[in-house]
């Protein structure tokens, strides 16, 4: 379905011990990864979307197992990687990760300086010079000016949006094939966050690296994404391109998050709100988990997971309502006029006019 | 804008909040001369990025942050430095707040049932224990929660759940005003609708005024009547929430507006980055100050910038009369 996917994952099922307690956070998911461009892995906290990517690079909490599953990357299966010497040829080197706290992934007692040339160092077995010569580049590449100033700095002195420069400039040092950024601008401003995205769809074009985009504002979504992943309940539930996503969107679910952005309410309307919670992962999930929170479910929906079903080559989704046999059911009428909408709001004179 | 016959709820003038770390230096000014009214029955959207003193204003409404200057009026009585008990019990009922990150809001080792009924207690809202909970009873219900929640501990809910509950014990008390501090950011996706639906309910039936503190310019567009775009502790732009989105003036709301990533991939593709860079800005000429350009719409601008702003919204009054 994928042309030359540069990471293939194949039926993939990770469950975590929490106290006496098994917990399925990823529910057999099947996902190709095309090089050079960018997927975006959207869904509430706790859908599993930190958990599946961290498989990649190994990372997962101690209680946490690859109960069943490959990831191919390269040419090997990683999954059979089983110590942190083997991790070490993978995670930083060929797969890096961008965190949401710049602050924790950066060590507060030593300069920024230290920090990004150590990397190289170690990574590429430069000499110190070389690896600062480097590191400078790397912080003008980021968007800091006056790097020779800034170099002996420390953490506290930057602020949020420069700290995340700097996390980018580490995970850069080594040259990756695949960058997850893992909800970068969540804690971020609204304005140094378009200036972080930005930037890392520049970085990619010209460092050359497969992203894999974190995220639960759709907003976003729409600015970096080629593809887009849905997940729910520890499942990928919809799958295409990021037009097929948003002006062509066949899971509830999606619907269901698209409808709900305050972006698209008008005022003196009631917003659209899922009700209820997301399911529980402790219990056994049985048929579709988004079912009872659903206003669309069968009662099928019920009592069998729903299989893939192919809308187009590049489009796909996890619900009974492509079934055949299913009920015709319209999108809601949100969903259908989504582009009229921000059409309307964005061109001039519109709320968002001249931007 | 009738705004001459509504009736002011509260009324910020000249307010000034620094923030001292030592003798030494002078202290930082975390809110410069901020001065705005909030009329009756409306909602008020706060808006600004982190660190610019949105939350220090909230704060020094509530009387949580001392103020350095200025002075902050509530139903034509001032509520600011030193004033009575009585008054002080009048101010903490009248005006409640509501919380971004209702888990560290909630005392994690009290019930809900407290959690809830801790302003009955402390200002003997009640007139027996069955009234107690009687009152607790339909706080609860009235946010979608059910009496059995009652004996259950904060942690045990879900982030939706629990702000639910910081909504629930700022209802109970059955204030006039108010300040919600970023309510949702904290929130999922699809909680954040819930929320959003349950304060307007109350605003509705209860004819409550809020004052919505946001960074997100989305989220107040839809649920602010009117909007204060705030920067670095001076407020830049105030208008009703239609006029400051069709006519932004100030750079800083233009930059805001922009930064609003849209869920529509074309219109976000082809959008072009902003930069707000007040170093890059041409600040010549008297020191600006917030004015009027328009019947409640007011800008913090000098005379030359508000010559440009002017021609600037009738260029574009003129084009969106056109169409």
């Amino acid at each position: 379905m994928v042309n030359n996917p540069i990471l293939s994952v194949k039926n993939l099922e990770v469950k975590f011990k929490v106290r006496d307690r098994v917990l399925t956070a990823i529910r057999n998911i099947s996902l190709d990864f095309e090089e050079h461009k960018v997927v975006a892995i959207v869904g509430e906290s706790g859908s599993g979307k930190t958990v599946f990517t961290k498989t990649f690079t190994g990372m997962l909490d101690i209680n946490g197992e690859v109960t069943q599953g490959e990831v191919w990357f390269e040419g090997r299966n990683l999954m059979e990687i089983k110590d942190d010497k083997g991790w070490e040829e993978i995670r930083g080197k060929k797969i890096a990760t961008v965190f949401q706290d710049p602050m924790t992934s950066l060590n507060p007692v030593r300069t920024i300086g230290y920090q990004i040339s150590e990397v190289i160092m170690k990574h590429q077995g430069k000499s110190k010079e070389e690896a600062k010569k480097e590191a400078l580049e790397l912080m003008d590449k980021v968007g800091i000016k006056d790097p020779e100033r800034r170099y002996d700095e420390y953490p506290f002195q930057y602020s949020g949006g420069m700290r995340q420069r700097i996390v980018i400039a580490i995970a850069l040092a080594c040259h990756p094939k695949i960058l997850i950024c893992d909800e970068p601008t969540t804690a971020l401003d609204v304005t140094i966050q378009a200036q972080i995205i930005k930037l890392i769809k520049d970085l990619a074009k010209e460092y050359d690296f497969t992203t894999i985009y974190i995220t639960h504002d759709l907003g976003v979504v729409a600015n970096v994404a080629d593809y887009v992943a849905v997940m729910y309940g520890g499942q990928i539930i919809e799958f295409g391109t990021v037009e097929d996503i948003f002006y062509d969107s066949r899971h509830p679910y999606t619907w269901g998050l698209l409808s709900s952005l305050p972006q698209l309410g008008l005022k003196g309307e009631e917003l659209f709100a899922i009700r209820g919670t997301p399911p529980s992962l402790f219990e056994k999930i049985q048929g579709d988990a988004f079912a009872p929170r659903s206003n669309y479910s069968l009662k099928i929906d019920f009592l069998k997971e729903p299989p893939i079903f192919n809308v187009s080559d590049t489009h796909w989704a996890k619900t009974w309502l492509l079934d055949p046999r299913a009920p015709k059911v319209e999108p809601p009428l949100v969903i259908k006029t989504l582009h009229q909408r921000m059409l309307d709001m964005t061109k001039k004179g519109g709320v968002y006019g001249e931007r | 804008m009738e705004k001459d016959n509504r009736e002011v709820l509260l009324d910020v003038k000249r307010l000034e909040v620094t923030f001292n770390n030592s003798r030494k230096n002078k202290g930082f000014r975390a809110v410069k001369n901020a001065n705005f009214q909030i009329y009756k029955g409306e909602t008020f959207g706060l808006v600004g990025e982190s660190g610019s003193g949105k939350t220090t204003i909230g704060r020094s409404i509530m009387r949580l942050n001392p103020i350095s200057d200025g002075e902050i009026w509530f139903e034509g009585k001032r509520i600011d430095g030193k004033i009575s008990k009585e008054e002080k019990k009048n101010v903490v009922r009248n005006i409640q707040m509501i919380f971004q990150d209702p888990a560290a809001s909630l005392n994690e080792r009290a019930t809900i049932d407290y959690c809830v009924s801790e302003g009955l207690y402390n200002f003997h809202l009640y007139e027996n224990e069955e009234d107690r909970e009687r009152k607790v009873d339909e706080a609860l219900e009235s946010v979608g929660l059910l009496p059995e929640h009652k004996s259950r501990y904060p942690h045990e809910f879900s982030g939706g759940q629990r702000q639910r509950v910081g909504i629930a014990r700022a209802m109970i008390m059955e204030p006039k005003f108010i300040i919600a501090d970023e309510p949702i950011s904290a929130l999922d996706v699809s909680i954040r609708a819930q929320v959003l639906n349950l304060m307007n309910k109350f605003k509705e039936e209860r004819g409550l005024t809020y004052m919505f503190i946001a960074h997100d310019l989305s989220v107040v567009r839809y649920f602010a009547d009117r909007i204060a775009v705030i920067h670095n502790g001076r407020i830049v732009e105030v208008a009703p929430t239609e006029v400051l989105f069709k006519y932004p003036l100030h750079p800083y709301t233009l930059s805001l507006l922009q930064a609003v990533p849209m869920p529509d991939p074309q219109i976000e593709k082809a959008k072009e980055l902003v930069v707000y860079d007040e170093s890059k800005r041409d600040l010549s000429g008297e020191k600006p100050i917030l004015q009027e350009i328009r019947p409640g719409h007011q800008v913090f601008a000098n005379d030359r910038e508000m010559k440009e702003y002017e021609e600037k919204l009738s260029q574009m009054e003129k084009e969106a009369e056109k169409e």
